[in-house]
């Protein structure tokens, strides 16, 4: 019995320092998850890249990730270990890991660092984002022709300036095709929590908005369009499989480009800390196909889409009010990208207050 | 066939009696005999995953234990479960059901972090003292809610103070994203970093803290109390046979706000040394649950503050682990919720089979049932 112990004991040390040593030759790159993959929404985007990594450079890069890590304490753990085990470049997507990012960047100095959605830069940490903001006010335009009561529901997460911004972008979308639309929010208080979001849906509903649309995580929100016949959007990646009916296009969050480019820089010795803002342009945020609608709002969609990409329209140009009628940016002007970073207002029309 | 059975179903009845007395040693092995039960499961739910079985429970249980640096990390994680653990074993020996640890440690960090955010420039070691007992008092006071509404009105305290854990998260919200919120922090949910005298101090890699020490003393300090003091034994008896309790003069009503008193006073220094160390600011979101995972914790100990002591290691050690065969065998992090549910259930499974055992009693269908316990 004793033996048989000890047998079993040096295999299972036996695999596992095997496991360590087939990393050694390839550049490590790890992932850190606020969610699961299976959300099929912000978490999925990740993965889907992460994923991109492995397909275009799996000879010289190979990928680990952690799924559901909190935005506390943990965070800085799970980093820790991901740099001690030999990570050469680690992705944290989320902004509550901002600090815990700088921390062990501090710690690991050889070991880059890129962290979604924050602020904080050093040395081996870079920033990156995306102007999810084109794509609200894409789908705000829509909105406002498809919507019969005029009053669309936003599910938002945390009262955070990206979430605000989207808020806003879409409403200003929607202003230009019908100057009166209303919008409603109720905050989730999660990136992740599909009952809670499910309720928030069926609330607004019932408040009469008839379009839908989400800055959570999973596709419950959809779902619920689907089962009670009205409009809603997918957020952060396609959703149409989950609302066949009620989907008219998805704002979705294309990773997959720079987090190769990223990886190929750490390979080619070539990185170095950057702030990247990516939108429709570099193509880092993508709309999904337009259904579901009729030919001359597809149209509509389409020309604005491409105005964005092509740097013609930018959806916070003047004139902009604020909520309390004040004037963010006047005629010609455009809202700088200092206000639009940590935007704590909301527009004018906006059925809720921050 | 279909008559046998019914003929089964009538007559023979599988009832729990209770034992005439209990093996006094099974009682105390019957957290390693969960702890077992739990690893052979895990290892054949591994096994079934498709995963090699020992490789997974040697990096689940002993990887973590392998290097300094996770060792560190262990005990980072067993501090705030031991130190509410303590809390919790001493309330629930006495029969009182605080549920509501995780609400206590988040008002005893709102409570604590009014002197870094408020009185930021006071920098003295009298600060972080302050901070500490203002920590402690916060979770006291909100855990003495359920107590008043439990003596006075008779409120099942299990349900407010669970309740009330989400009041206070929602509480804590409210504070980092109005009136706490750091000003230069681009409208974000969080406050000031703390600096100074409002941290812990820290050594080792970075990550130990002086928390740690404190929930060491706290341990053994109630270890001493509840052996060797009349207020120990009268935990003890008002616990196990509240009647003689009542008979030897000890007060239910006293010892329900003592309980919640000690045991949210506990929790909200847990929650203060977790934002004055290793998260060091207020942030919407500031404990994985230690609140919730620490019922398991005091329950694994035996409600035996020196027992919680190394359950709260254990528990650690389940979340480093679990972290850690996400990453090597790519695992799912459900895996350690289903660890400690099972480690919890596998306990309480033997200690219900340590003091009843499982009988088959044959019931005559013309005479009444006889042998329900009652």
């Amino acid at each position: 019995m004793k033996k048989l112990l000890t047998t079993a004991a040096s295999i299972a040390l036996v695999s596992a320092l095997s496991i360590s040593a087939v990393a050694a030759d390839k550049l490590k790159v790890g992932f850190i998850y606020i969610g699961p993959p299976g959300d099929f929404g912000w978490t999925y985007q990740h993965d889907q890249g992460r994923q991109a990594i492995d397909a275009r450079l799996g000879d010289h890069a190979e990928t680990v990730f952690v799924e559901n890590v909190p935005e506390g304490p943990d965070a800085e753990r799970t980093i820790t270990r991901l740099a001690r085990q030999g990570a050469g470049l680690i992705f944290t997507t989320s902004f509550g890991y901002m600090d815990p990012t700088l921390n062990v960047a501090a710690k690991f100095p050889d070991v880059k660092f890129e962290h979604a959605t924050g602020y904080k830069r050093t040395d081996n940490v870079s920033t990156y984002g995306a102007r999810f903001y084109e794509g609200r006010y894409v789908i705000g335009q829509i909105a406002a022709k498809m919507s019969k009561s005029g009053v669309a529901g936003y599910i938002g997460s945390f009262p955070i300036p990206e979430v605000v911004r989207g808020i806003n972008a879409f409403l200003l979308g929607a202003q230009t095709v019908n100057p009166d639309f209303k919008l409603k929010v109720v905050w989730a208080n999660s990136w992740f929590d599909p009952g809670r979001e499910a309720d928030a849906a069926k609330v607004l509903i019932s408040q009469g908005a008839d379009i839908i649309t989400q800055h959570t995580d999973s596709t419950a929100a959809v779902q619920v369009a689907e089962a009670q016949g009205v409009y809603a959007f997918g957020q952060a990646s396609d959703m149409a499989a989950f609302a066949p009916n009620a989907l008219l296009t998805s704002i979705i969050d294309n990773w997959a480009d720079y987090y190769v480019d990223r990886t190929q820089a750490v390979l080619d010795g070539s990185w170095v800390s950057t702030d990247t803002f990516g939108g429709m342009d570099t193509n880092m945020v993508q709309m999904g196909p337009f259904v579901n609608m009729p030919a001359d709002v597809k149209a509509m969609a389409e020309t604005t889409t491409a105005a964005i990409t092509a740097g013609e329209l930018h959806p916070f140009a003047g004139p902009v009010y604020k909520q309390d009628g004040s004037l963010a940016a006047a005629e010609g002007e455009v809202v700088d990208l200092g206000t639009l970073l940590g935007m704590d207002w909301y527009v004018k029309g906006v059925d809720d207050q921050l | 066939m279909n008559k046998l059975r019914k003929h089964l179903e009538l007559n023979v009845q599988l009832i729990l009696e209770k034992r005439p007395q209990s093996s006094g040693l099974m009682n105390l092995f019957s957290p390693l005999l969960a702890i077992v039960l739990t690893v052979v499961v895990g290892g054949l739910i591994f096994a079934a995953m498709g995963k090699p079985p020992l490789t997974a429970l040697y990096l689940y249980f002993i990887d973590p234990l392998t290097s300094w640096w996770s060792v560190e990390e262990v005990l980072v994680k067993a501090g705030p479960l031991v130190l509410i653990g303590v809390g919790l074993a001493v309330c629930f020996k006495a029969n009182v059901w605080n549920i509501g640890a995780e609400g206590q440690l988040t008002v005893g960090a709102l409570m604590g972090a009014i002197i870094p955010i408020l009185w930021g420039e006071w920098q003295s070691p009298l600060a972080l003292l302050a901070m500490l007992c203002l920590g402690a008092l916060g979770g006291a006071l909100f855990a003495l809610i359920p107590a008043w509404l439990k003596t006075h009105f008779g409120v099942n305290e299990i349900l407010t103070s669970l309740m009330l854990v989400y009041i206070a998260q929602l509480l804590l919200d409210w504070f980092v994203r109005g009136p706490w919120k750091d000003p230069n922090g681009y409208n974000f949910p969080k406050s000031v970093s703390f600096e100074g005298w409002h941290l812990l101090p820290m050594w080792g890699d970075g990550r130990m803290h002086f928390g740690l020490i404190v929930s060491l003393v706290a341990a053994l300090v109630l270890f001493w109390i509840m052996r060797h003091t009349l207020k120990g034994f009268e935990i003890n008896v008002v616990g196990s046979a509240p009647r003689a309790g009542t008979f030897a003069g000890f007060s239910q009503t006293k010892m329900v706000w003592f309980c919640f008193a000690l045991s949210g006073g506990l929790a909200g220094l847990a929650g203060l040394i977790e934002v004055a160390g290793p998260i060091g600011q207020l942030q919407p979101q500031i404990s994985p649950n230690y609140g919730f995972t620490a019922i398991i914790v005091a329950f694994l100990g035996r409600l035996n503050p020196l027992g919680v002591i190394f359950a709260g290691i254990l528990l650690a050690i389940s979340y480093i682990g679990g972290e850690g065969i996400q990453i090597e065998l790519g695992i799912s992090s459900k895996i350690t919720q289903m660890f400690q549910g099972m480690l919890l259930f596998f306990i309480l499974m033997c200690d219900t089979l340590i003091l009843y055992q499982l009988k088959w009693i044959s019931t005559k269908p013309n005479q009444p049932t006889s042998g329900h316990a009652s």
